[in-house]
């Protein structure tokens, strides 16, 4: 029963769902409405689970005195932290909550960001090489959507001359091109793949084939 | 040739080429350095040319709306996507008030709602808008696709209350709004694939009208569904927002993203020169190497 009754409920929903999208009737309009409102609350709730998961992987982490081991101190540190502070004095702007948000959160976030363009410049230099003719169309499309989206750089590039400014106002034009067509051609395609791959995996969910949601490993396959 | 095959001083006999492919890449962290930092310390501005139809888009579709009109951001970006599409919420909110629309916020991303209340309160208070009359944060609600739903249902029943716990249906710009058939556009500032929900509830459920701001690299998954009008327009990352900016005629510190387009383009330069200077390198040490 532990399993036939959540793939029962999972069917039926499911199919509900499904069917819902197309019937316009007020039952059906206040049923989604329902299950809205209860997606909403499992979804709290999946909240409240992830935090739980996370405390119990660092504490366990910090016991174990596994690598790194004081970074989880910090983590559960810093999570009870503002939680105190969050619950305890509010997170409105002027609070405490918002001044570790804004003075803190946001200038380290930025930072670990900021980083990936000193490692992008690198990788570019190192591996970027024009070895075949596929390889040479993705770096000369991508030299020019870049030129596209700087075109300023052109300027600077060739200076104040005929050249610079034909350029300059051009290759927005031949990047938006490559934008629109080639990359939008290619990216269809596996849009595509990719939603007939949901539209299977959904059915599969659907018909009880795939478990692995309900936990204990595995999908099915029966 | 291995590194333990290498006779001494076999640095002296390699070619120059060899040698630049093997260059320490802190001298590549410092040139990216610089080329950020030269452009930002000396205000350098450079001309930003004509700006893309995608954000052309949406500045006439917002342009063309009618006072009490309502908009509605989501701010589904974190701190890490600030510099991007920072300057893209602040001039099309900005934008939108000086049109006399009513502002709407929303956050599917936790830290959304902080970064919401900061655009919010910078426009507003320079252009005197009154919260709660003329825009209003409603915060962060956990449920993805189903907030969104659920918005096209009904929004008080999603948001009773505001990010700072008014109650929602007590507020002044929310007298007629009900859900997505009486909010003009939707434009959801994201650096994730929220914006694909957006399109595929909010559009195609509701009919909802849907623009997107996202981050440069983003803008290759995104491009299929302007073709497809599924959305009316897309601003494009920093340049996106320099481009709005330029439309709403914004300058300065107004402007920052104008201010960081600068950086940006001697960045992009100079990643385009080790890219090219790194292919010459490692052609000609090849043929070195075959002649060898």
């Amino acid at each position: 029963m532990r399993l036939q009754i959540p793939l029962a409920i999972t069917f039926l929903i499911g199919l509900f769902m499904a069917v819902q999208f197309f019937v316009p009737h007020e039952v059906f309009q206040y049923s989604f409405e329902s299950l809205l409102a209860w997606v909403r609350i499992v979804g709290a709730f999946a909240l409240v689970l992830g935090i739980g998961s996370l405390l119990r992987t660092h504490w366990d982490k910090i016991r174990r005195r596994r690598r790194d081991w004081p970074y989880s101190i910090v983590t559960i540190v810093s999570f009870l932290a503002m939680c105190v502070i969050g619950i305890g004095f509010g997170h409105e702007p002027g609070t405490v909550f918002y001044w570790v948000f804004e003075n803190i959160q946001v200038p380290l976030d930025a930072t670990m960001f900021s980083l990936l363009a000193f490692f992008i410049a690198s990788a570019a230099f190192r591996t970027f090489r024009a070895r075949s003719t596929e390889a040479t169309l993705l770096l000369v499309a991508a030299v020019v959507v870049m030129l596209g989206r700087v075109p300023s750089a052109l300027i600077v590039s060739f200076g104040d001359t005929a050249v610079g400014h034909y350029l300059h106002a051009n290759m927005p034009d031949v990047s938006e091109w490559i934008m629109n067509f080639p990359t939008v051609a290619g990216k269809r395609g596996i849009i595509f793949g990719v939603a007939l791959g949901a539209i299977a995996t959904a059915l599969r969910v659907i018909l009880g084939i795939e478990r692995s949601h309900l936990g204990g490993g595995g999908g099915g396959g029966q | 040739m291995n590194v333990e095959e290498r006779p001494v001083g076999w640095w002296r006999a390699e070619s120059i080429w060899t040698r630049l492919l093997s260059l320490d890449r802190r001298w590549i962290f410092l040139g990216i350095a610089l080329a950020v930092l030269i452009p930002i310390i000396t205000g350098l501005t450079l001309p930003l040319g004509k700006p893309a139809p995608p954000t052309v888009a949406v500045y006439d579709y917002i342009d063309a709306l009618q006072p009490g009109d309502v908009v509605m951001f989501a701010v589904d970006y974190g701190p890490s996507s600030m510099p991007e599409l920072h300057p893209q919420a602040l001039a099309m909110v900005r934008h939108a008030l000086e049109k006399h629309l009513r502002v709407l916020s929303v956050s599917l991303n936790v830290q959304g709602t902080a970064l919401a209340n900061d655009v919010l309160q910078t426009v507003g208070e320079e252009l005197g808008a009154v919260d709660g009359e003329d825009y209003v944060n409603l915060g962060f609600k956990v449920g993805g696709s189903a907030v969104i739903l659920g918005m096209g249902e009904d929004i008080l029943t999603v948001y009773p209350t505001t990010a700072d716990g008014r109650r929602t249906r007590t507020l002044p710009i929310m007298a007629g709004v009900r859900n997505y058939d009486d909010i003009a556009l939707v434009i959801d500032l994201a650096a994730s694939n929220i914006p694909g929900a957006w399109i595929a509830f909010a559009k195609e459920r509701y009919d909802q009208d849907v623009a997107l701001g996202i981050t440069a690299i983003m803008a290759t998954d995104f491009y299929p569904y302007l073709q497809s009008n599924q959305i009316i327009g897309l601003v494009n990352g920093l340049k996106g927002a320099a481009e709005y900016e330029a439309l709403v005629g914004l300058e300065g510190e107004q402007a920052p993203g104008m201010l960081g387009m600068s950086a940006q383009s001697i960045a992009h330069l100079l990643i385009i020169v080790l890219v090219i200077v790194g292919n010459i390198a490692y052609f000609a040490s090849g043929r070195q190497r075959v002649g060898h």
